[in-house]
């Protein structure tokens, strides 16, 4: 198992579990399966940040990864 | 909108206005207009205070009509805050009941002769021009409910705070909004001070016994406007995230993308992000009876602003914007919604700046004037402002001035202007922008943030130099054109994603004007606008070496990432190259 910092913004934040800031979760899973597990509907997923980088839903999360995600938002 | 008011501040026994026909100006509106007038009228090495700088106030080329989202009023001038050309627009109603009235644009000229301050009264019967020495030194606020007691509760009033009189370079225009208050402002490069100068302190619009403007062909017209809604209301930020969470839904993306200026942009991330978010905002707002979603103009569909009551419930300001609450907040490390509203109040009753007088104070706190995060220090030196003390008029000459006298070398400007909510280390594409726009440092010239951040407009990577010169460019342009319709820049959010909704944009204005404009006029209309410009800055002494960010953005590694910026300065040349 690795350890995350899990984040869900905006809308998302429903779905955000206990231990988000310290969650574990097996090593091999992708942003797809965590969202699929958390129950994320796949199509409010916009914008995901891992410690900072904007990456694709087919990222492997590594331990202790910053995880942001977003639904679409703008502003300005 | 077939006429143009020019008041002349300098007649003989007050202002005297004068009504022409469109002239040279036909088909113009909005930054098309203010910045066709300026260009041509006004000599680029004018003292920006002198006889010859004039002030333009125009509404859009949509203003006034039925199409949504058209209520965007564009004020140019001469700017004393950067020495170029400025077109600086807002909300509120100003120029949905200009349009209304029939006026393409307000032309103040020409240099008063003494101190007299003056209100000008616009309705359906004609132009009265009054002297009113009861309004000086009034905030906006106050001076709104001081025209209420005589022109009741129908007007827009566009008028200055303490600010403006003072000629502050980050004084502000405020405009009113549907509600009469005094919360939406054309904000930057100091155009308040410009209409200190004039010695006028409101405008004050009534339409009533006017209507709407007629398109040329209604058909046309109301099917693009039809399909307009459509595509603003479908698309997730302009239907759904700004309407909810407002601007301010940001802070967390900007954060969590390293790329949020922290503390005098020291840092790319705000550990106090999370208390000044969106969804906080949006949260305390509701919960104290005050509305996270409000329009701030007739015609707006978006509704991304909002009311912000204090502890006791009672209003206290608008929804602070993102910049705003960036500026006054994780910029200065201060992390208290309350304090932030309360200084967004005082910034819009003085009539100054958000952005500006934000990035001020964190040079100021640089400077050790206050320690970061010290929010009773930041309303104090607003405040100071407002009262015109020695401190308060270097603050409200804004970042560069403030950070030569207290002699700080991190000045976050562009062309003297104050550099928004965007580090552009990490945000490379705006730093693009804020380095070449005509404007001095300003992200809505050319919003790249929505393609290095949002994922709107496609995908190009932030923290790398490949493809922004491109994106910017092309976001300048499209920009410039929007500037000219009258509409509201949110509008980008759907017609950059949808082709169908960029389409009943051009439709709209086919409709209206009884054109046949296709995709490529609009980016013709645009590159036209920039030409203008960057001809006027170049007669007023700007060359490509102004087009540059401070030497400390390529030097200093912002944290995380640890990035510089690293567009070279050959590129930034190639961003007008069409």
């Amino acid at each position: 198992m690795i350890k995350i910092d899990l984040n869900l913004f905006v809308t998302l934040s429903e779905y955000l579990p206990e231990n988000s800031d310290c969650f574990e979760i097996p090593e091999d899973t992708t942003v797809e399966k965590l969202m699929n597990d958390l129950g994320v509907p796949k199509d409010i997923v916009k914008l995901i940040f891992i410690n900072g980088q904007r990456k694709e839903i087919s990222y492997q999360l590594k331990n202790e990864d910053r995880v942001g995600i977003f639904p679409p938002v703008g502003g300005g | 909108m077939d006429k143009i008011l020019r008041i002349d501040v300098g007649s003989q026994g007050g202002p005297k206005a004068v009504e022409t026909g469109l002239g040279d100006y036909e088909g113009l509106g909005g930054r098309a207009m203010t910045s066709g007038i300026i260009s041509k009228e006004v000599p680029p090495l004018c003292h920006p205070l002198g006889a010859d700088n004039k002030l333009v106030i125009a509404p859009g080329m949509l203003s006034g009509s039925a199409a949504a989202m058209s209520g965007r009023l564009s004020v140019g001038c001469k700017s004393p805050l950067t020495g170029g050309i400025k077109e600086s627009n807002s909300g509120g109603q100003g120029a949905q009941v200009l349009a209304r009235l029939g006026y393409a644009a307000i032309v103040l000229e020409g240099k008063p002769s003494n101190d007299t301050l003056y209100k000008v009264v616009i309705n359906h019967d004609g132009v009265k021009i009054e002297a009113d020495n009861s309004l000086k030194m009034l905030g906006n606020y106050d001076l709104v409910d001081k025209i209420k007691d005589t022109y009741g509760e129908k007007f827009c009033s566009i008028s200055i705070g303490p600010a403006g009189e003072m000629k502050l370079s980050a004084a502000t225009i405020a405009i009113t909004d549907m509600e009469q208050r005094p919360t939406r402002h054309a904000g930057r490069g100091g155009v308040g001070a410009v209409m200190g100068s004039k010695g006028i302190k409101a405008i004050i619009l009534d339409d009533t016994g006017c209507k709407m403007r007629k398109p040329k062909d209604p058909e046309a017209f109301k099917a693009a406007n039809k399909e307009f809604v459509a595509g603003i209301k479908k698309h997730p930020v302009s239907g759904e995230g700004l309407p909810a969470f407002g601007t301010n839904v940001l802070t967390n993306v900007l954060n969590e993308a390293g790329g949020y200026p922290t503390r005098n942009f020291s840092s790319g991330q705000f550990e106090g992000a999370g208390k000044i978010s969106g969804e906080t905002l949006a949260e305390l707002e509701t919960s104290r009876g005050g509305k996270a979603t409000h329009g701030c103009h007739t015609g707006c569909i978006i509704k991304c602003s909002g009311t912000f009551h204090d502890k006791d419930g009672n209003y206290l300001t608008k929804q602070p914007e993102y910049e705003t609450i960036w500026a006054h907040g994780g910029n200065c490390c201060i992390d208290d919604l309350d304090a932030i509203a309360m200084l967004d109040r005082l910034d819009d009753d003085f009539g100054i700046d958000t952005i500006e007088m934000g990035a001020t104070i964190g040079v100021a706190m640089e400077a050790g004037l206050a320690e970061f995060g010290d929010a009773e220090a930041a309303i104090n030196f607003v405040k100071q402002v407002g009262e015109g003390t020695p401190l308060g008029r270097i603050l409200g000459n804004g970042a560069e001035v403030t950070g030569k006298v207290f002699g700080v070398e991190r000045i976050p400007v562009v062309k003297g202007q104050a550099m928004p909510a965007y580090d552009p280390r990490a945000v490379q594409g705006i730093g693009v922008t804020y380095a070449t726009t005509t404007q001095g440092a300003d992200h809505t010239a050319g919003y790249a943030v929505a393609t290095n951040i949002l994922g709107v407009g496609g995908n190009v990577d932030a923290l790398k130099p490949e493809g922004q010169i491109e994106l910017s460019r092309n976001l300048q342009i499209a920009t410039a054109a929007i500037d000219a319709t009258g509409m509201c820049l949110f509008i980008a959010f759907p017609i950059l994603d949808q082709p169908e909704t960029f389409q009943a944009l051009v439709d709209l204005l086919n409709g209206f004007h009884g054109l046949s404009l296709t995709a490529d006029d609009v980016s013709a209309l645009g590159k036209s606008i920039l030409t203008k410009e960057r001809e006027f800055n170049a007669g007023a002494g700007f060359t490509s070496k102004h087009d540059r960010l401070p030497e400390y953005f390529k030097n200093e590694k912002l944290a995380p990432h640890g990035v510089t910026f690293t567009v070279s300065d050959e590129e930034l040349d190639q961003v007008f190259n069409w």
